[in-house]
């Protein structure tokens, strides 16, 4: 087990430097800081003891080296654009960021898994198949047109809801939470509802499948000879056993929709991480792209690894094949 | 009765609101605030943002004239020393008095190494103080252009800075952030009660401001949306009073929304084409440049067909134009605002003069996210020189990548705008663009031109201090620029901001909201 953990660890780590090798090599490409950065009328000599004074003068070995040893020591360096260290630009945004996806999440899997219940149990009914052709609506519809659609009905014509924002926030300690306030709450529900309906299709779709696998299998069949109660056969035997891969697609989708939520939150103007990634790329802020990377490839690195040591315990099977 | 009681009610509660929220501004624009110290940026929206909380010497009025502000007159007491007389009871926000030490630590905290804006007070050499209420400015030469450069310099308090451990500017490189960063004061018609990037800025009045209020705001909200979708839903679900920067294609939706109204107007960014000097093109090398023909030049401008870019891909909203500076500018001369009229016979038959009666190879290249349409531009652009015989490689990129390629001198044709902002006077295409390279100047002209009466006309403009005589000056080199095709000048771009109709805040060319002139009704 203890081995397993260790190769594992080795591996995350060869996984993370390929990330930042990547990460440094691809933002030589995505644009020059100093032409961001310099007045309209800035001379040469400006924008070269700007490009010195930022460090962009040297090799980009040097730099490279020089990013990867500020990194092992928790220093992301300084935004370009304001200045601030990312680190605590990063921190400031994480709140945002994860209120979001965990209330999409939360979302997702309390509509998705009865929906998806509800189909399998009753694959011919009128209803199921209206839910089954929606869900194909839902999972080829771009995020961007679900959010201003959601704007346009809710925000412009409605006006029930916010069209922007996070609303009032509460700190609490260095956690900035839109949890407390009438208006916090308000704003959460359409980029989250926006977030969580690619994730709620996909689940909905998922627990269709395996719940329908699992009833033609035997040992339903056997319960239901047995005349065991419906209510008991559907959800205490079936929907146990059809959730496990819920489970674990959940876990992983967790990372992508930390990743993904670019798209709404510039949408909907939600000041988290993916807001910031945006403003740093028209910006030309590496630092911040790359610490944005970085932390996105982490989290992968760390979601995988749960995942497969979850399915290391759960399975003793894999486990003797490794001893 | 009851109805009636009702009404009146109704419309009490409708006064009530109205009178509740009528002073707040609630605006959006797609930039936000980089940072709140003025040392330490040099993104003209954020300035536009400090200049509600910060004053300066000398400002801008309505007509965007240069007028005393903290200053109350000046002299030039030798070419290289301006002494400034300072406006007596003046207070920061934090109640303490402004005095000449103020000038001074604002004029040499900006002038730090370590500062970012340096640049715009770059012929300061020091600031002294006379007695309390006067200051000198000691320069390295003659400068005219001493009071424009002012505009842009907020003065800051010395108590406060030396109390906040500010008094160094902000930097990137060694990763020094300030108090002044996100905190701000200043002496100016409003105060800053709190800053959340990407979020919302918040302002309050200064009631104890020096100045005569000509607003009527209490409060200012600040909230930026860069999706340009969700800022306009913004303020059509009545969330947001005035969004600056409305993109063209809503202009007839919100004007045809009840309660909304557009403000239009030709902003002081002006966009052109400019050519790559050097012996060949990079569309085809081996072969001598063909742009080195003033004839060349000449058929690619009447190629143009400016009338028809305004109507179909500017809607009717940019105004097309001959010159290289826009009419509000120190320097624009009317008679030769005029663009070389679209003739592709004459284009094609000036190419036949040249050498190039089937036309050439060149590269053409925009950015895709600067400019109001700046992609379609470039596409017409192309298709019109198409007609005219020549093959063009278009190529569109994001400005983060295309402003360091064209600053390299990478490309054949380039796209440029220019909005000689934040001096607001003709010297900055001059000394930035007509310019060669060489001992500052030029910073844009990476195309390699170099015209020598040009260079000449940009060095004595720089210490003219007749203004008569400066003008003629650079008059003289816009008529060049004209009269050798040096560069092919397409429109003024649209400027167009949205509000609801009880919102009044007036608009400006160089695309500054100045809520100080502003009024909610």
């Amino acid at each position: 087990m203890i081995a397993s953990i260790g190769s594992r660890l080795g591996q995350a780590v060869l996984v993370m430097l390929a990330v930042t090798a990547i990460a440094f090599v691809m933002f030589r490409y995505v644009g020059d800081p100093v032409a961001m950065m310099s007045r309209e009328d800035a001379s040469p000599a400006e924008k070269a003891q700007l490009r010195a004074s930022l460090g962009l003068d040297r090799p980009v070995l040097v730099q490279y080296g020089d990013f990867l040893g500020r990194t092992l020591k928790g220093d992301l360096g300084i935004s370009f654009r304001n200045q601030r260290p990312v680190v605590d630009l990063l921190a400031e945004r994480l709140p945002a960021t994860l209120e979001l996806v965990i209330v999409a999440t939360i979302l997702s899997l309390s509509v998705g898994i009865p929906l998806g219940v509800y189909c399998a149990l009753k694959p011919d009914g009128a209803l199921a198949r209206a839910i089954q052709t929606l869900s194909l609506v839902g999972i080829s519809m771009p995020t961007f047109v679900t959010g201003i659609g959601l704007i346009l009905i809710f925000a412009v014509t409605l006006r029930w809801l916010p069209s922007f924002g996070r609303g009032d926030v509460v700190q609490i300690g260095g956690w900035s939470t839109g949890f407390l306030t009438r208006s916090g709450l308000l704003s959460l529900l359409l980029p989250s509802v926006t977030l969580a309906l690619y994730q709620l299709t996909l689940i909905m779709r998922l627990v269709r499948a395996e719940m329908i696998d699992v009833l033609s299998s035997d040992y339903i069949r056997f319960a239901r000879a047995r005349g065991l109660p419906p209510r008991y056969i559907n959800f205490r035997l079936a929907l146990r056993n059809a959730l496990m891969p819920v489970v674990t697609v959940t876990g992983l989708q967790i990372g992508s929709l930390i990743a993904f939520a670019i798209v709404t939150e510039t949408v909907f103007q939600w000041p988290g991480m993916g807001l910031l990634f945006i403003q740093a790329v028209s910006f030309a802020d590496v630092p911040v792209m790359a610490a944005y990377l970085l932390f996105v490839g982490f989290l992968f690195v760390v979601i995988n690894m749960v995942v497969d040591l979850t399915y290391t315990l759960i399975d003793p099977r894999l486990r003797t094949r490794r001893a | 009765m009851k109805r009636g009681l009702m009404a009146l009610a109704g419309a009490l509660a409708v006064l009530m609101v109205q009178s509740a929220g009528a002073q707040t501004l609630r605006w959006s624009a797609p930039g936000d605030v980089v940072s709140f110290d003025p040392n330490a940026q040099l993104d003209s929206f954020t300035q536009n943002i400090q200049l509600m909380v910060y004053d300066t010497l000398v400002r801008r009025n309505r007509k965007l004239e240069i007028e005393p502000g903290l200053a109350t007159s000046w002299e030039v007491v030798e070419p290289t020393r301006w002494r400034f007389k300072l406006r007596p009871g003046v207070k920061f926000h934090d109640g303490e008095r402004f005095t000449a030490d103020d000038v001074v630590t604002t004029v040499m905290r900006t002038i730090d190494p370590d500062s970012r804006n340096k640049g715009n007070l770059a012929t300061v050499v020091k600031a002294e103080k006379v007695d309390d209420m006067t200051v000198d400015l000691v320069l390295s030469g003659p400068y005219p252009l001493l009071l424009n450069d002012l505009t842009g310099i907020f003065v800051m308090s010395k108590g406060w800075l030396e109390k906040n451990h500010a008094l160094k500017p902000g930097n990137t490189s060694t990763g020094v952030t300030t108090f002044a960063s996100t905190h701000a004061n200043g002496t100016g018609p409003f105060k800053l009660e709190s800053y959340a990037p990407d979020s919302k800025t918040v302002m309050t009045v200064n009631d104890g401001w020096w100045d005569k209020p000509e607003h009527n705001l209490k409060r200012i909200e600040f909230r930026p949306i860069k999706s340009d979708a969700t800022r306009v839903a913004a303020l059509l679900s009545g969330e947001i009073d005035m969004i600056s920067s409305l993109p063209l294609q809503d202009v007839p939706r919100v004007t045809g929304t009840q309660g909304f109204k557009v403000v239009e107007d030709p902003s002081l960014r002006l966009i052109f084409l400019g050519f790559n000097w050097r012996p060949e093109l990079f569309a085809e090398p081996g072969k001598k440049n063909p742009l080195l023909d003033v004839k060349v030049r000449q058929a690619l401008w009447h190629a143009v067909d400016l009338d028809a870019i305004q109507k179909r891909i500017m809607r009717g909203k940019s105004r097309n134009t001959g010159t290289m500076v826009a009419p509000p500018v120190p320097g624009y001369v009317a008679d030769i605002d005029k663009p070389l009229a679209f003739d592709l016979a004459l284009s094609k038959k000036l190419l036949t003069e040249a050498g190039y009666p089937n036309g050439f190879k060149t590269g053409l290249s925009c950015t895709n996210d600067r400019y109001i349409a700046d992609e379609q531009l470039c596409l017409a652009i192309a298709g019109m020189w198409t007609k005219a015989g020549l093959q063009v490689e278009v190529k569109t990129e994001s400005k983060a990548t295309y402003f360091p390629r064209q600053d390299r001198g990478e490309l054949d044709v380039w796209m440029l705008g220019w909005a000689t902002l934040p001096q607001m006077d003709g010297f900055s295409v001059l000394s930035g663009i007509f310019a060669s390279r060489k001992d500052g100047y030029g910073g844009s002209n990476a195309g390699g031109m170099v015209v020598p009466a040009l260079d000449d006309l940009a060095r004595k403009a720089a210490v003219e201090l007749d203004e008569t005589k400066r003008r003629a000056m650079m008059g003289e080199a816009f008529r060049i620029a004209k009269d050798q095709a040096l560069f092919i000048p397409l429109h003024r771009q649209p400027l167009a901001w949205a509000m609801k109709t009880n919102v009044d805040v007036p608009q400006f060319p160089d695309e500054y909201v100045r809520p100080w002139f502003a009024k909610v009704n």
